[in-house]
C-alpha cells in the first residue's frame, strides 16, 4: 500500500478521466465524478507516504535526472493537491445542477486542468513546469469560452494572447537557463545557481512570464473580464484554482532556485501593495456580482505577493495561507453569484435587494466567504493576515502590515456592498425562477471552509514543513 | 560565427513578434504575431544548444524545441477556432477596446 507511487497516480487519474470523458462525452459527469474518488485517494496516499517518509521521488520510467524526468512532491506540492482535490470535488457538485448536462464538455475540459494543475504541483523541472503551464492555460482558456456570448468569447481569447504569451516569457528564461547550466532540474538549478548578469535576466523573464499568468497587478487586466464572463462554475475554478498554478511556481523558483535578493523581492511586494488598492477601488466601483468578484481577486492576489520581501523568514508560509484561504473563499463567492445568475437571470447590484429572503442560503455563503476575504476571525483569512503582521514584525517590515490591514477596509468596503443590498427591505420582493438547493449548499460548503481554516492552521503549517 | 547568426535571428523574431503583438487588433495578426514570437524563442533554443564541441548540437534542446512546437500548434489551434467564433457571433475580426466588463 505504502509502496504505490500515488504521486504518478495523482496525475494519471485525472488525465485519463480527461481522455475518457472526451472520447464519451455522455458519460463525462460520471467519469469526472470516479476521478475525484480517485484522485482523492491518490492524494490522501501521497499525504501518507509524506508524513511517514517525508519527500516524495520518482523517476519516470525509471530514468533518472539529469537525463529523464522526474516527479517530486514536498509539504508544498502535497498540500496544493490536497487543496486542489478539495475545491474541485464541490465545483463538480455544483456544475452537475448547474449544466444539468452529463454530457457538458465541461467536464472533459475540467479534468484536464486538474491533470495540468497536479502535473504542475509535482513536476521537478523548469520544463516540465512549461509544459504543464500551457496545459493549464490551453484547457483555462476553453473552459472561458464555454459561456458563448461574444463577451466571454473575446475575454477568452485576450487571455489566451496572455497566457501564451506569459508562457513564451517564462520560456525564454528557461532556455537562458539551461544554456548557462546546463540543467532544468529545480533542485540541482538551486544549487549551483549564482547571481551574473544572465541569470539575472533568466530569473526576470521566469519570474514577469508567471506575474502576467498570475494576473498580479499592472498585469491583471486579462482577468477581470475573463473571471466575470465565464460560467459559474468555470470562474470558481479560474479564481480558486488556476491562478493559484503559477503563484506557486513563483513561491517554489524565489524560494528554491533564485538566489537571495532583497531588492526584488521589494518590487513584489510593492506590487502586491498596488494590486490590493487597484482591484478593490475597481471592486467597489463594479455594478453587477461577478465583475465585483473577479476585481476581488485582483486585489486579493495582492496579499500573497506582501509576503514575498520576507520569503525564507516567516513569508512562505502567510503565501500558502493566503492562497488557502483565497481559494476557498473565492470559489464560494463565485459559485453562489452563480446561483443568483441561475435564481434571477441577472446579477446587476442594484436590482438584488431582499436577497436574503429569496436566497438565504446564498447570502449566507457571500457572509461566510466575506469574512475569510476580510480577515475576520476565526477565518482562513484571518490567520493568513495575523501570519503576515507577524513575519513583518519579526523583519521590521512594518508597510507590508499597514496594506494588508486597509486592504482589510476596502475589502469590508466591497463585501458589505452586496450584503446591504443583500439584507435591504424590497419595495416588491423579486422572486426566484425555482429552489437550487444543491448549488446554493455547495457555495455554502466551502464558504464554510474558508472559515474552518482559521482553525487548522497547525495541522497545514505541519505539512507544510515536509522537506523544507 | 553561425550561432551568432542564430542568436542574432532569434532575438530579431521575438521583438518582431512582441511589436506586432502590441500594435496589431486583427485577431489574424495576433495569432501571426505570437507565432513569430514563438519561432523566435526556439530559434534562440537552438542556438544556445549549439554549443561544442561543434561536431554534435545538445539534443536535449532540439527534444525541447519539439515539445514546444507541438504545444505552439495546439494553442494556434486553439486561438484560430476563438478567433473564428469571435468572427462568427460579433462580425468583428479585431478586437476593440470598449469590451470590457
Amino acid at each position: 500500500m505504502s509502496e504505490l507511487p500515488w504521486i504518478v497516480w495523482a496525475v494519471l487519474i485525472p488525465l485519463a478521466g480527461a481522455v475518457l470523458a472526451f472520447l464519451w462525452p455522455a458519460q463525462g459527469a460520471r467519469v469526472a465524478l470516479l476521478v475525484w474518488l480517485g484522485t482523492g485517494v491518490a492524494v490522501l496516499g501521497l499525504s501518507l507516504q509524506l508524513i511517514q517518509s517525508g519527500v516524495q521521488r520518482y523517476a519516470v520510467g525509471g530514468w533518472h535526472p539529469p537525463l529523464g524526468i522526474s516527479l517530486h512532491a514536498d509539504g508544498l506540492s502535497t498540500l496544493m493537491l490536497l487543496l486542489t482535490a478539495l475545491v474541485f470535488g464541490p465545483i463538480m457538485l455544483y456544475a452537475l445542477a448547474y449544466f444539468k448536462n452529463p454530457a457538458h464538455p465541461f467536464w472533459a475540459l475540467s479534468l484536464f486542468l486538474w491533470t495540468a494543475l497536479n502535473a504542475l504541483f509535482v513536476s521537478g523541472d523548469v520544463f516540465n513546469v512549461y509544459v504543464s503551464l500551457e496545459l493549464l492555460g490551453l484547457s483555462a482558456v476553453a473552459l472561458t469560452a464555454l459561456g458563448g456570448q461574444a463577451r466571454a468569447l473575446v475575454a477568452a481569447y485576450r487571455y489566451l494572447l496572455a497566457s501564451l504569451l506569459g508562457s513564451l516569457v517564462y520560456l525564454l528564461g528557461v532556455g537562458l537557463l539551461y544554456a548557462e547550466y546546463a540543467t532544468l532540474d529545480l533542485q540541482t538549478l538551486g544549487r549551483v545557481i549564482s547571481l551574473d548578469p544572465a541569470s539575472a535576466v533568466a530569473l526576470a523573464l521566469m519570474t514577469t512570464g508567471l506575474l502576467l499568468k498570475t494576473a498580479l497587478f499592472p498585469l491583471h487586466f486579462w482577468l477581470p473580464p475573463a473571471h466575470a464572463s465565464a460560467t459559474a462554475p468555470v470562474s470558481a475554478l479560474l479564481s480558486g484554482l488556476v491562478v493559484k498554478g503559477s503563484l506557486y511556481l513563483l513561491l517554489r523558483l524565489w524560494l528554491e532556485v533564485f538566489p537571495t535578493e532583497a531588492t526584488s523581492g521589494l518590487l513584489l511586494g510593492l506590487l502586491g501593495a498596488g494590486a490590493v488598492f487597484w482591484g478593490s477601488l475597481y471592486a467597489l466601483r463594479a455594478r453587477e456580482l461577478k465583475p465585483l468578484i473577479a476585481y476581488s481577486t485582483v486585489a486579493q492576489l495582492g496579499y500573497p505577493f506582501l509576503a514575498f520581501p520576507m520569503l525564507g523568514a516567516g513569508g512562505e508560509v502567510v503565501v500558502v495561507y493566503f492562497v488557502l484561504s483565497h481559494a476557498f473563499a473565492k470559489a464560494a463567492m463565485f459559485l453562489a453569484a452563480g446561483s443568483v445568475l441561475l435564481a434571477f437571470g441577472h446579477d446587476r447590484l442594484s436590482e438584488l435587494r431582499g436577497l436574503l429572503q429569496s436566497l438565504p442560503l446564498s447570502v449566507a455563503a457571500f457572509a461566510l466567504a466575506g469574512t475569510s476575504l476580510m480577515g475576520l476571525p476565526p477565518s482562513g483569512g484571518f490567520v493568513a493576515k495575523w501570519l503576515l503582521l507577524q513575519a513583518s514584525i519579526a523583519a521590521g517590515q512594518w508597510l507590508w502590515a499597514v496594506v494588508a490591514l486597509l486592504g482589510g477596509l476596502l475589502s469590508a468596503g466591497y463585501v458589505f456592498r452586496i450584503l446591504t443590498r443583500a439584507i435591504a427591505d424590497p419595495k416588491q420582493p423579486a422572486q426566484p425562477k425555482a429552489a437550487f438547493p444543491m448549488v446554493e449548499l455547495v457555495a455554502l460548503a466551502l464558504a464554510i471552509v474558508s472559515v474552518l481554516l482559521g482553525f487548522l492552521a497547525l495541522p497545514v503549517l505541519r505539512l507544510l514543513e515536509v522537506g523544507r | 560565427m553561425s550561432t551568432l547568426l542564430y542568436l542574432l535571428a532569434g532575438v530579431g523574431l521575438v521583438a518582431m513578434g512582441l511589436h506586432a503583438l502590441f500594435v496589431h487588433t486583427h485577431l489574424l495578426r495576433q495569432v501571426l504575431a505570437l507565432n513569430i514570437l514563438s519561432t523566435g524563442v526556439f530559434l534562440l533554443f537552438i542556438a544556445w544548444g549549439s554549443r561544442s564541441p561543434a561536431d554534435h548540437a545538445d539534443p536535449v534542446a532540439q527534444a525541447l524545441v519539439l515539445t514546444g512546437i507541438v504545444v505552439a500548434v495546439s494553442a494556434t489551434a486553439l486561438a484560430l477556432a476563438l478567433a473564428v467564433r469571435i468572427k462568427q457571433t460579433t462580425g468583428k475580426s479585431s478586437l476593440s477596446d470598449e469590451a470590457d466588463v
